[in-house]
C-alpha cells in the first residue's frame, strides 16, 4: 500500500490507517490490534516466553481461548485418551487461567472452531484488527475486519503489547462479475480463484473480493471465501461490510447496543473502497460461466471443473509445475485423462473452519435427506461449534444425517488437519469441505479432494465424486 | 534470539516447489508445548523414503537448505521454524516463500533467503556435484556464496539490522509502550470486548 494523498483509499488502507501506534521511516508500522484469537497448539510457547520476561497479557479483554485443533469429536465427557494432547489442552486451559483470559472448553455451548466462534458472538465486527495463531483468521476478513494468520513469536507479542509490528501489503481487487447458477457456491468461487492466480498469486497482497457475485452471498458463503485467501498465498482477505454485514452482528452477544450500535454502523458505512482508490493488482472471475470445482492435486491451486478429467502433466508447459503436477498424480493415485466424477470416494468430511457452519449443514443435509449413503463410504459430519451443533440438532439436521448413514460429531477442527484420532488411513480417498489438499494433511498417506458441501453431500450419495445435477 | 552475521556449512538441495508446513512439520507432531524436539517430524513422510534427500549419507550435518519456490506454505504453525532450526538448520534459500512462514522465520532467527529460481538451480547443481561444497550465507554483506561464485541478496534494512543484532520485537516495542497507551485511550467505545462475558 503505497502512499496516496490525493487518490482515494482502499478498504484495506482504511482500516490500516485506523490502527497504526507508531509508524517511523525504515521500519514496520506498529499496529494496534483489537481482537486476538488463541487456541491451544500455538499458543504455549507465547505464555512460556510471557512467564521467562515476567510479563503480563495487555489485553485479556480483547483475548479469547477456545479449544479446537486438537480435541476429541468423540466422548467429550471423558478425559482426552491421548496424554499428550491432553496436556496440550490442559496447558491453555492452565495459561488462560494465570493470565485471565476467557476460555471455552470442550463441553461449553461456546466451544468451537476459534474461526466459528468469534463471528458467532457478535466480537467480529467490520473494521477491525483480528489476529490468531492460526492462518485461516482471514475467515473474519468476510465482515470487512483486517483478519490474519500469525505465529506464536507474534502471539506472544500480541499477548505482551496488543500491537504487531507489520510492514503494509499491497492490495488486489478480485472482482467476481455476474450471478452463480444453482448448485454453484462460494466454495466453488475460491477453488477457481486460487487454480487461477496459483497457491503464490496472492502472495504480498491482501485481496478485496468485489463484485455482484460477492455482494449476493450470506455471510457464510463470504466466510467460506476469505477463509481460503491463505491458500491462494494472500495473508488476508476482505469484503466490504454491507446490510448484510449488520444484519448479521446485530443482536449478537458481543453486538454494540443502542447508542454505540448507530456509532458503529455509521464507521462501518464508510468501510469502502473510494471509488478511484487505485489496487496494485485486478484480477477478475465470471460467476456465471462457474461450475462446481474440485481439486485433483496436493496443493489447492490444482483444482479444476468437477466434468473435467485428471490433466495431463504433459500438457503443462512449466517445467516445475509439471514435476509438481506429475508428482501429485502418483500420491494421489490418478491416472491423466480420467474423468474426475469416476473417482471413487471412501471418506466424506463436512465441517472445518471454512464450511462448518450452520449454512453449510443445511446446504448438505437438504441434498441428503431421505437418501442413504453409498456403500463402502463413510461420512464425518463435523459442525463448526457446539453452538452450531446445537443449533442443527433444534432443526434435526443431526437426524436427517444420521439417518443417511453419517456421523454425527462434536466440533472442532478434526478432520480438516487430522490432528486428533480423525484422520484417513494410506491410501483412502477422501472429498472434504475443508481447504487444503496437501499431502497427507488429513491423515499419513490420505489423499484429499477439496469440494462444496454441495457436492460434499452428492458425492456421499453416489459413492464418486459428484454435483447434486447429476443425482 | 541468537544472532545471524554470517555462517558458512554445507547444503541440501530440496528439488521441491510448494513445500507446504504440514510437509516441514506434520500435525501429529504440533503436540509438543515447548519450543524443542521438533527434529523428529521434519519432513517426516519425506524421511520414510530412503531416496528421500535428508536421508542420503553424502548431505548428513547441512545446514543452509536449497529449496524450490514457494516455500512454507500453508498453516501459520511456527513449530515449521523450530523443527528446521531443532534438526540443525541456519538458514534457507529459495525464489519465493510463504508470507507468513518469512515472517515467523525472521522472528525466531532461522534466516530465509529470497533468490532467483535460476541461481537456486545453480546452487542445486553445484551442491549434487560436491557435497562438501561450503556454502557461506552473509547477511552483513548481502550475499550467498560458494566455489568462485557471490550471489547478492536483498533484504530490508530493518529485518537485517534485528537478525544481525538478535533483537527481541517485544523489546523493541516495549520501548514505544506510551503510544500503546495513548492510542488506546482513542479507540472508539463501540469496540467489543471479550470480558466481561455477554450472553
Amino acid at each position: 500500500m503505497s502512499d496516496r494523498t490525493k487518490m482515494g483509499k482502499t478498504l484495506a488502507e482504511k482500516i490500516w490507517a485506523d490502527h497504526v501506534v507508531r509508524s517511523a521511516e525504515g521500519e514496520p508500522d506498529l499496529l494496534y490490534i483489537d481482537l486476538h484469537l488463541i487456541h491451544e497448539v500455538t499458543s504455549p510457547q507465547a505464555f512460556d516466553g510471557l512467564r521467562l520476561a515476567g510479563r503480563q497479557v495487555r489485553r485479556p479483554d480483547l483475548t479469547i481461548a477456545t479449544e479446537d485443533h486438537n480435541v476429541p469429536t468423540l466422548n467429550i465427557d471423558k478425559p482426552i485418551a491421548d496424554p499428550v494432547s491432553k496436556l496440550q489442552v490442559d496447558t491453555l486451559r492452565a495459561n488462560c487461567k494465570e493470565f485471565g483470559v476467557r476460555i471455552h472448553s470442550l463441553g461449553d455451548a461456546e466451544q468451537g472452531i476459534v474461526h466459528v466462534v468469534g463471528p458467532q458472538l457478535g466480537i467480529t465486527q467490520p473494521g477491525m484488527t483480528i489476529v490468531c495463531g492460526d492462518s485461516h483468521t482471514s475467515t473474519h476478513g468476510a465482515f470487512g475486519a483486517l483478519a490474519f494468520g500469525i505465529g506464536t513469536s507474534e502471539v506472544e507479542h500480541v499477548l505482551a503489547t496488543q500491537t504487531l509490528p507489520l510492514i503494509r501489503p499491497k492490495t488486489m481487487a478480485v472482482n467476481v462479475t455476474g450471478k452463480l447458477k444453482p448448485g454453484v457456491t462460494s466454495k466453488d468461487i475460491i477453488l477457481a480463484i486460487i487454480a487461477q492466480i496459483g497457491t503464490g498469486g496472492g502472495q504480498g497482497y491482501v485481496l478485496e473480493y468485489r463484485g455482484d457475485a460477492i455482494k449476493a452471498l450470506s455471510m457464510e458463503g463470504r466466510m467460506t471465501i476469505c477463509n481460503m485467501s491463505i491458500e491462494a498465498g494472500a495473508r488476508a482477505g476482505l469484503i466490504a461490510p454491507d446490510e448484510t454485514t449488520f444484519d448479521y452482528v446485530k443482536n449478537k452477544p458481543h453486538a454494540p447496543q443502542g447508542a454505540e450500535w448507530d456509532a458503529a454502523v455509521a464507521y462501518w458505512k464508510t468501510l469502502q473502497s473510494d471509488a478511484d482508490a487505485q489496487f496494485d493488482k485486478e484480477i477478475t472471475l465470471d460467476a456465471d460461466a462457474l461450475e462446481p470445482f474440485v481439486t485433483w492435486g496436493t496443493n489447492p491451486g490444482q483444482g479444476l471443473p468437477l466434468n473435467a478429467n485428471v490433466p495431463n502433466p504433459a500438457d503443462i508447459a512449466d517445467a516445475e509445475e509439471r514435476g509438481a503436477a506429475e508428482r501429485a498424480l502418483t500420491y494421489m493415485g490418478l491416472t491423466a485423462g480420467t474423468p474426475l466424477k469416476s473417482l471413487k470416494v471412501d471418506t466424506v468430511f463436512l465441517g472445518s473452519c471454512t464450511n462448518g457452519r450452520i449454512e453449510d449443514l443445511r446446504a448438505a443435509a437438504d441434498v441428503l435427506k431421505g437418501k442413504k449413503i453409498a456403500p463402502n463410504t463413510r461420512m464425518l459430519v463435523v459442525p463448526g461449534s457446539a453452538r452450531v451443533r446445537l443449533q442443527a440438532e433444534g432443526e434435526g439436521l443431526d437426524k436427517v444425517f444420521i439417518d443417511f448413514g453419517a456421523e454425527w460429531r462434536n466440533a472442532g477442527c478434526s478432520m480438516c488437519l487430522g490432528m486428533n484420532p480423525d484422520q484417513l488411513t494410506v491410501g483412502e480417498r477422501s472429498a472434504s469441505t475443508s481447504n487444503r489438499n496437501f499431502e497427507g494433511r488429513q491423515g499419513k498417506g490420505g489423499r484429499t479432494h477439496l469440494v462444496s458441501p454441495l457436492v460434499a453431500a452428492a458425492t456421499a450419495i453416489r459413492g464418486t465424486l459428484s454435483s447434486p445435477a447429476d443425482l | 534470539m541468537e544472532k545471524f552475521i554470517t555462517h558458512t556449512g554445507t547444503a541440501i538441495p530440496l528439488r521441491r516447489s510448494n513445500v507446504d508446513t504440514d510437509q516441514i512439520i506434520p500435525a501429529v507432531y504440533l503436540k509438543r508445548v515447548t519450543k524443542s524436539g521438533f527434529e523428529d517430524g521434519l519432513f517426516a513422510a519425506w524421511r520414510n523414503d530412503p531416496e528421500f534427500v535428508l536421508n542420503k549419507p553424502e548431505f548428513q550435518g547441512a545446514s543452509v537448505l536449497v529449496a524450490g519456490a514457494d516455500f512454507g506454505t500453508g498453516s501459520s504453525r511456527e513449530h515449521a521454524v523450530w523443527a528446521l532450526q531443532n534438526y540443525g538448520f541456519k538458514a534457507v534459500l529459495s525464489s519465493r516463500f510463504a508470507d507468513i512462514f518469512r515472517g515467523n522465520s525472521q522472528k525466531a532467527g532461522l534466516l530465509t533467503v529470497v533468490l532467483p529460481q535460476e541461481q537456486i538451480e545453480a546452487i542445486w547443481e553445484a551442491v549434487e556435484a560436491d557435497p562438501k561444497i561450503q556454502v557461506t550465507v552473509d547477511l552483513e554483506a548481502k550475499n550467498v556464496r560458494y566455489g568462485s561464485v557471490t550471489v547478492p541478496f536483498a533484504i530490508d534494512d530493518y529485518t537485517r539490522w534485528r537478525l544481525m543484532e538478535g533483537l527481541d520485537d517485544i523489546g523493541l516495542t516495549l520501548k514505544n509502550i506510551d503510544d500503546v497507551t495513548a492510542f488506546e485511550k482513542k479507540r472508539p467505545a463501540f469496540k467489543p470486548e471479550t470480558l466481561p462475558v455477554r450472553s
